[in-house]
């Protein structure tokens, strides 16, 4: 067995190893990773192939969350749909989730909001709320799944997001529908199109047959379905409908961009 | 194969019995490697919401904290599962499994394990595995399966549906996931220890004879 040791990691110190791990990595893992405390044997065995400088392990994993980015575009089926649930199913209470405390939560004036559309449209006219609640609703309770990996049942209510984009006259051809948010540090998540066109994706006015509130993202919040928690971005300022890709939130710090469920 | 195998090893005039034949090995050792990719990072990914009253101490997982470890796991997955799909071929193919592992008999487990646990197993030819071995294979292979559809199904709950509903949904397959976790690491606690008792076998695994 001395022998197999000597044989992971040939003539190689190992905590130069290490340093150099932590130099390929990318800054906001290397940040979380030294703040948590290094995992030895892991990198040993990891780097143990290749501990040149040309090994980068951040370059790898963030072509192949690309190559996964493609391969969840491609095996999405805008016909199917996540699974619905009835009335009882909802968990109550429902959690508040986000990187801030609720405290922090935006507190929006629903009279003074104006929704803004930009970007590839035909109308960029700008959306009151009361303008917004009279387009038609549907209601729907779905599982919505937290990248952490908790899950909760919900019951949402609003304008299917296709609806709208017909309405204003999208170009459905773009590739992406980029949501700006009132959260602090400015949270923002882009959504593939074939994603903003799926049946079950709304414009969120209504949690539990109540106007949004505060903690779920009110006054407007997108629910999709197909996605996971942080692809639902909440107190929406404003949609762009654009061909390029602007980056997100949690998307730039290391999240996969598509995240479908 | 291992016939075919070892014919060729006297034809080249090579004296000692191919035990592991080398695609065996190549995926052996990289299904491991690809096994504790999953696993550590799978550990800092329960970290962000633990099923049960425990986390994981940082310092076994990998990825720093969960965008990374989710980096790691859906990269490693490519590995696990190509690597897999190969082994389950080939296994089949070969007639591997079905020498190997077959047949698998109540009562050969029950006397081989209680002398194993007296410590009165014998491992002679290292070409045959006892009962306790050939359930223990055979299982883990089936957990293996296990552990990539509950993780298919937790991955894509909505594209997959009908896979996650074969599982109870979302929220049940996570448990199913994590006892698969639960039972590879406790198969690779035993696996690796006995390894070490037998060092013939380990070598076997690195070089096949």
């Amino acid at each position: 067995m001395g022998r197999m040791r000597k044989l992971l990691i040939p003539g190689v110190d190992k905590k130069l190893l290490v340093r150099d791990a932590v130099k390929a990595m990318p800054d906001f893992t290397r940040r979380r990773f030294i703040a948590t405390g290094a995992s030895l044997g892991a990198l040993t065995l990891l780097t143990g192939c290749d501990v040149s400088d040309s090994f980068s392990a951040e370059e790898m994993l963030k072509q192949i969350s690309k190559f996964n980015d493609g391969v969840q575009a491609a095996i999405f089926n805008p016909n199917a749909m996540a699974p619905t649930f009835s009335e009882s199913d909802i968990t109550k209470p429902f959690p508040f989730n986000a990187y801030y405390d609720l405290d922090d939560a935006p507190e929006i004036d629903g009279k003074e909001w104006k929704l803004e559309v930009r970007g590839l449209v035909d109308n960029n006219k700008q959306w009151t709320l009361d303008e917004l609640y009279k387009l038609p609703q549907v209601k729907q309770i779905t599982r919505h799944i937290c990248v952490e990996g908790w899950s909760a049942i919900g019951s949402w209510t609003g304008t299917p997001l296709r609806d709208f984009l017909k309405i204003i006259g999208a170009d459905v051809r773009a590739k992406y529908v980029w949501f700006q948010c009132a959260d602090k540090d400015g949270y923002n998540s882009p959504l593939d199109m074939a994603s903003a066109l799926h049946p079950q994706t709304q414009m969120t006015f209504k949690f539990a047959d109540e106007i949004l509130p505060r903690a779920y993202g009110f006054p407007m919040k997108i629910r999709v379905p197909t996605k996971l928690g942080f692809k639902n971005p909440k107190y929406v300022m404003s949609m762009e409908v654009t061909n390029d890709y602007k980056g997100g939130y949690w998307e730039d710090q290391g999240y996969n961009s598509f995240s479908g469920s | 194969m291992s016939s075919l195998t070892i014919s060729d090893e006297h034809a080249s005039a090579t004296p000692a019995k191919v035990i592991q034949p080398a695609w065996v090995r190549a995926l052996h050792w990289t299904n491991a490697v690809a096994m504790v990719l999953m696993i550590m990072s799978g550990w800092q990914i329960y970290n962000a919401s633990p099923l049960f009253k425990f986390s994981f101490p940082p310092s076994i997982t990998l990825g720093g904290w969960l965008g990374g470890a989710l980096l790691w796991h859906f990269a490693a997955m490519w590995l696990l599962m190509v690597n897999g799909l190969i082994y389950l071929a080939l296994g089949f193919a070969t007639g591997r499994f079905r020498k190997k592992l077959l047949p698998i008999t109540t009562g050969g487990v029950i006397s081989d394990t209680r002398a194993a646990l007296t410590f009165q197993l014998a491992h002679d030819d290292l070409s045959k595995y006892n009962s306790v071995q050939k359930l223990l294979y055979a299982g883990i292979i089936i957990v293996g399966i296990l552990i990539v559809l509950s993780g298919l199904s937790m991955w894509k709950p909505v594209q997959l549906y009908w896979l996650s509903a074969v599982f109870g949904g979302y929220d049940v397959a996570r448990y199913v996931h994590f006892t698969c976790m639960a039972a590879i690491v406790g198969f690779l606690v035993v696996h690796v220890a006995l390894a070490l008792l037998v060092p013939k076998s380990l070598r076997a695994m690195i070089i096949g004879r």
